[in-house]
């Protein structure tokens, strides 16, 4: 059984605590020959190969759960699958998430079930991309992408509205609003048993 | 015919013109020295330097230049205006004249006219150098006072302090060149070097003049007038736009000038490498201005070099490396080339004046090594003296625990 929580040996790593913590041994000077071995260092480095990444031109994936823009997701037949319920504002440390909810009507549904993410903005001069709002999201509507390039040059620009955060519509999906796929009620979209283009 | 009979024939507009070529010469290589520089440190830290204007960047000090010149040019309300805006003319100015001695060149066709690249070659003219150095350093204390700033005041005057210590050094460095070329003119210096360098004759000056160097030029590691992380930035830490400018031109053609001076008295001048003497007269001679200027861009690569490799010196390590290192051992190595000299030159036999310098060595190793065992005695004896504890309250060192606990966790 491979459990993070249990410790590797039964010393807690104290000894390499102990070992990094022995005394130094000589607080004084290198000797002259050892200290010119740092011009040594810095010529050979002169021919080694440039870190640099020529980023406008070059850009470098970024970790796979790199926090980034965040995203409102669909289900698989377009439906939103944002609920309304302000969660992720709540979890919000830096009060950057303004949600209103509204109610679904059988002639106006955007997403399952009763309510759904009528306004929805981020502002992302106060996010700080911790990530809270995406733990807090009960349907797993809020994610976050890896698109970091987020630079604007003005304040209103950077406030994110609903669309600009919306999903795109892949094939099958459907622009809501729309109703349920027939013969399904919220429950089934929530445990992933619709499809994409079950709704004709 | 030397260089100064040569240059007394020179008519007036050749005169400027020769005036116009060193001004020029010498913001271009400031220019390409700052790109330089950059991109050198760069590659030594594994990144790329400034490679976006122009190709391979060549253009971005003109570019910052420009930049520089736009900005809003600011003079703080304690300043005191008129040394305020003089002060900075002063260092610009200084550090261009004392180019006007050094010999770029050997003899050279100029538009016609038979002439060597150097403005003039006055009898004294390596003591010219340190005394435009000297008042270069005017530049500098006013800049520091005259913004009515604290911070600017302590650079300016670590930035003085600095370059006066180290100028004795350097003066003391360059004695033993005069006594061996018998001249204190650039233009006999360079010719007395026709056989030997005096980097290798002379090669305990030669360190002690490569090391006061950068100290005369507030360079790191001796960096510390402008220590970014104790003094902002030193003496020009209120300048800003040309005024800033103009100390920025002034540190790099003082590097530039200080190479020069480096090339001209101990690497040969505008001589070709030994062996290679034949390459004197390609071009017409203006070949010896490649020679010269690859000398000078060698000790310009020894500058950045040393920039990328060593921290900066603590102010009173500095100091005292001056003053108590450098100093007194010029000062021997002086009487050991003035005794050395006056023996051969009194045809006393070549065993003698090799038997005197050995003998010189021999006594200064054994001095030193005497010293250092007392040294090494006298803190043994301090360490046996010392308190084991502390008298204040230190926390336990982490990690450190008592066999109780052990036996405790591993059990």
């Amino acid at each position: 059984m491979d459990n993070s929580l249990t410790p590797r040996s039964n010393d807690l790593g104290l000894t390499a605590a102990a070992k990094a913590n022995a005394p130094i041994e000589s607080q004084e000077a290198k000797s002259f020959g050892k200290q010119l071995q740092g011009f040594w260092v810095t010529f050979i480095t002169m021919f080694k190969k440039v870190n640099t990444v020529q980023y406008p031109e070059v850009k470098e994936p970024t970790a796979e759960r790199f926090h980034g823009r965040h995203q409102l997701n669909r289900y698989d037949d377009g439906l939103e699958k944002c609920i309304g319920c302000e969660l992720c504002a709540w979890a919000c440390p830096a009060d950057a998430i303004l949600v209103e909810g509204e109610s679904n009507t059988e002639e106006e549904r955007f997403s399952p079930g009763e309510r759904y993410g009528k306004v929805y903005q981020i502002n992302y001069l106060r996010c700080v991309f911790c990530g809270l709002c995406i733990e807090a999201c009960p349907t797993r509507a809020l994610t976050m992408t890896n698109e970091y390039e987020l630079a604007d040059e003005s304040r209103a620009k950077l406030i994110f509205e609903k669309e600009d955060l919306m999903a795109p519509l892949k094939a099958g999906m459907l622009q809501p609003p729309h109703p349920m796929a027939p013969g399904t009620t919220h429950i089934d979209y929530y445990r992933g048993d619709i499809k994409g283009g079950s709704n004709g | 015919m030397t260089n100064a009979e040569i240059i007394a024939t020179d008519p007036g507009w050749i005169i400027l013109v020769k005036g116009l070529l060193i001004f020029v010469v010498c913001v271009l290589a400031t220019l390409m020295s700052v790109w330089g520089e950059r991109r050198l440190v760069a590659r030594m830290q594994q990144r790329l330097g400034p490679n976006r204007v122009g190709p391979f960047g060549l253009i971005q000090s003109l570019a910052d230049g420009v930049k520089l010149a736009l900005k809003e040019d600011l003079i703080p309300k304690a300043a005191d205006r008129i040394v305020f805006v003089i002060a900075p003319i002063i260092s610009a100015t200084t550090c261009f004249m004392s180019f006007a001695v050094i010999p770029l060149s050997g003899k050279v066709n100029l538009f016609g006219h038979e002439t060597v690249m150097q403005l003039t070659d006055i009898p004294v003219g390596v003591l010219y150098v340190l005394a435009i150095a000297s008042v270069g350093v005017y530049g500098i204390v006013l800049a520091g006072w005259s913004s009515g700033s604290t911070y600017p005041l302590l650079g300016g005057l670590r930035s003085s302090a600095q370059v006066i210590s180290y100028e004795v050094a350097m003066g003391l460095s360059l004695v033993a060149v005069f006594i061996y070329s018998g001249s204190m003119s650039t233009g006999e210096i360079v010719a007395a070097q026709n056989q030997w360098w005096f980097c290798v004759t002379l090669f305990p000056s030669f360190v002690i003049y490569a090391i006061s160097m950068v100290g005369e030029t507030n360079r790191a590691p001796f960096d510390l007038a402008e220590a970014e992380g104790e003094l902002v930035g030193g003496f020009h830490t209120e300048y800003s736009s040309l005024k800033f400018a103009l100390f920025f031109l002034a540190e790099y053609v003082n590097i530039v000038a200080v190479s020069a001076l480096a090339t001209t008295l101990f690497l040969g001048g505008y001589h070709a490498l030994p062996g290679l003497g034949f390459t004197e007269s390609w071009l017409g001679g203006w070949f010896t201005v490649i020679w010269f200027l690859a000398k000078v861009v060698f000790f310009f690569f020894i500058f950045v070099w040393l920039r990328g490799t060593l921290p900066r010196l603590r102010y009173d390590q500095f100091m005292k490396f001056g003053w108590k290192v450098l100093i007194p051992f010029s000062l021997i190595w002086i009487l050991i080339v003035a005794t050395m000299r006056v023996l051969s030159q009194q045809g006393a036999p070549r065993a003698v004046v090799i038997g005197f310098s050995f003998g010189v060595i021999l006594l200064i190793l054994a001095g030193s090594s005497l010293f250092e065992s007392s040294k090494k005695r006298r803190e043994r004896e301090d360490a046996i003296g010392e308190v084991s504890t502390p008298s204040f309250p230190v926390p336990a060192i982490p990690g450190k625990i008592t066999s109780n606990r052990t036996e405790q966790i591993n059990g």
